[in-house]
């Protein structure tokens, strides 16, 4: 947590560095810092473990709602307590190792999955003051502790001694591999446009407004729009999540490389998937939709953390809806996405946003043709390239509803 | 505190190459070959090179380790391959001549070169210092490893890409 709190800044604002003075503020310097820490890493694995619960039963409430059924209602009012009797039917259910299996990597891989995916939140600015760890580089560092998940699985497939659980794990690396490509590739306009890969540096790049209301958020320029749907698609496939949780897809290939793990270790992995998926949707917000700032100058008054947690909790919601929307894709169509539409995209994004710096000394009516331009530069290839790759595919015609 | 860190950090990264060479399970010593990656990305870290750990995260332990592992998969035919042993004494024999050649090299390079007695100054670089370094004065360094990489992946396509006859058949 960064010590300088400036006393003009709201109490609310204050409020979480006072309580951790008040707890470690009597200790001795070494031993402060140390401890400063370890209040930061219970505070990161509670909240995100109460939100990982929170979510699991926002998930199956809102899939339920949306396939017009209740979803889970018998555990306390409204099912709340759903979460809670989950947990402790999964802890407590026989933990069930295959005999061929290798037990050291069976173990290790939902942990090493589950650390890196844990390592990848002590980077993120939840608020003007609430920064864990604040690096030179730590937008890299996300993405360099993200790049071991890849690991993890292939650890999972192979040591379970199971062919569909390789395969799977196989086919899982080839997303993985063919994803990670557009989401770096996203990003890196962020960095060119605000000159640092410090989290809080681009933070602080998108403070202020525009015209004296609209905030200078990169997501309100046309390469940062662009970007950020691209991150987007790109984390939504880099968690496995529907419309690309081909890894698991749980009605075709039993579940992947989770098929021989049960119990406290499938636990594990589930976990890393929504702790994954939730800081990915904190970096996007970082990136892209102005870290903790205020959407509007008057709204200021709230603590900048709520504005964060309000932020993150839209794009979640986001997962969830896309989840219950489309379709999976099949392997094929997916890597092809991938190779063929989202990398050229972001390639041509990269452009865009040079040419964005190149123009920012523009005067107003400039600023017209400059604002044009890039627009043409993002919405043209898209159109392009997805009239190629859909041709005879679309648009369909369904033959027998009305 | 702090040598004592960087101590447990070598001895980690040697044990673990140590044990990936005398490993016979493939699989395993990859697996181990990637921890002692690690342990020098933590050491790069430990030296204030917090950039070069990052790139060493993400290119060692995430892409390259990919790369191996796809490798050792893809060419054994069945588990039970994946465990090997040398094929024959000689080869063995010039498997050890051939590392200590390299060793030999390597402490000679080491013994020869000037370092300083006492540790010099930590330096200060930030990434966006080391980032004007190389897109400056050493653009050129910086744009013909690029077109290396862009050659070596070009080829990689074509040789993966070459339709030979009897692999058509095979599809059908």
């Amino acid at each position: 947590m960064t010590a300088d709190s400036p006393i003009s800044d709201p109490y609310l604002e204050r409020a979480p560095q006072m309580l951790l003075d008040l707890v470690t503020g009597r200790l001795p310097e070494p031993w402060r810092w140390l401890a400063n820490g370890l209040v930061s890493i219970v505070v990161i694995l509670a909240v995100f473990g109460l939100l990982f619960a929170a979510l699991t039963l926002a998930e199956r409430k809102i899939l339920g709602r949306v396939q017009n059924r209740p979803g889970p209602n018998r555990t306390g009012p409204f099912g709340l307590l759903q979460p809670i009797a989950d947990g402790i039917k999964m802890l407590t259910k026989e933990d069930i190792v295959p005999r061929d299996a290798d037990y050291l990597l069976h173990l290790l891989a939902p942990v090493t999955l589950l650390a890196s995916s844990f390592l990848a939140f002590a980077v993120i600015p939840y608020g003007r003051h609430l920064v864990p760890l604040d690096l030179d580089a730590s937008v890299l560092f996300f993405f360099a502790v993200g790049a071991t998940t890849e690991l993890a699985i292939f650890m999972a497939g192979w040591s379970s001694h199971n062919k569909y659980s390789l395969l799977a794990a196989m086919r899982a690396l080839a997303q993985l591999i063919s994803y990670e490509l557009p989401l770096l590739l996203a990003w890196l306009p962020v960095v060119m446009l605000s000159g640092t890969l410090s989290a809080t540096g681009i933070v602080a790049a998108q403070s202020g407004w525009k015209l004296g209301w609209i905030p200078s958020w990169h997501i309100f320029t046309p390469w940062g729009f662009a970007g950020f749907v691209i991150f987007m698609v790109a984390a939504l496939a880099e968690s496995n999540r529907s419309p690309f949780d081909l890894p698991e897809a749980e009605s075709e290939l039993i579940a992947g490389h989770l098929t021989e793990y049960s119990g406290c270790k499938y636990v594990l992995f589930f976990m890393a998937e929504y702790f994954g998926m939730t800081a990915l949707s904190g970096m996007a917000v970082t990136l892209f939709l102005g870290g903790w700032h205020a959407p509007l100058p008057f709204l200021e008054f709230i603590p900048s953390y709520a504005w964060f947690g309000i932020k993150i909790l839209a794009l979640l919601l986001g997962f969830i809806w896309i989840r219950a929307t489309f379709p999976r894709l099949r392997i094929d169509q997916l890597t092809r996405f991938a190779w063929k539409f989202l990398v050229p995209l972001a390639m041509i994004n990269l452009a865009t946003a040079a040419f964005w710096s190149l123009s920012s000394g523009w005067s107003w009516p400039m600023q017209v043709a400059r604002w044009a331009v890039a627009i043409a530069l993002v919405v043209g290839p898209f159109l392009l390239m997805g009239r190629r790759l859909s041709a005879g595919f679309a648009p369909r015609t369904y033959q027998y509803s009305t | 505190m702090m040598t004592a860190v960087l101590i447990a950090i070598l001895l980690a990264t040697l044990a673990a190459a140590a044990a990936a060479m005398s490993l016979r399970n493939l699989i395993h010593s990859v697996l181990l070959l990637i921890g002692s990656w690690l342990g020098v990305a933590a050491f790069y870290l430990m030296a204030g090179a917090e950039f070069v750990a990052f790139a060493q995260l993400l290119v060692y332990v995430g892409a390259v380790s990919m790369v191996v592992l796809f490798a050792v998969l893809l060419t054994r035919r069945s588990r039970t391959d994946i465990a090997v042993s040398p094929d024959s004494v000689s080869r063995a024999w010039s498997a050890v001549f051939a590392a200590g050649a390299v060793l030999a090299v390597l402490v000679y390079g080491v013994l020869h070169s000037a370092l300083p007695h006492s540790p010099p100054p930590r330096p200060s670089v930030t990434v966006g210092q080391l980032g004007a370094l190389l897109t400056g004065p050493h653009s050129a360094a910086l744009l013909v490893i690029g077109v290396v990489l862009t050659v070596a992946m070009l080829g990689g396509v074509v040789i993966a890409s070459t339709d030979r006859p009897s692999a058509k058949e095979d599809e059908k």
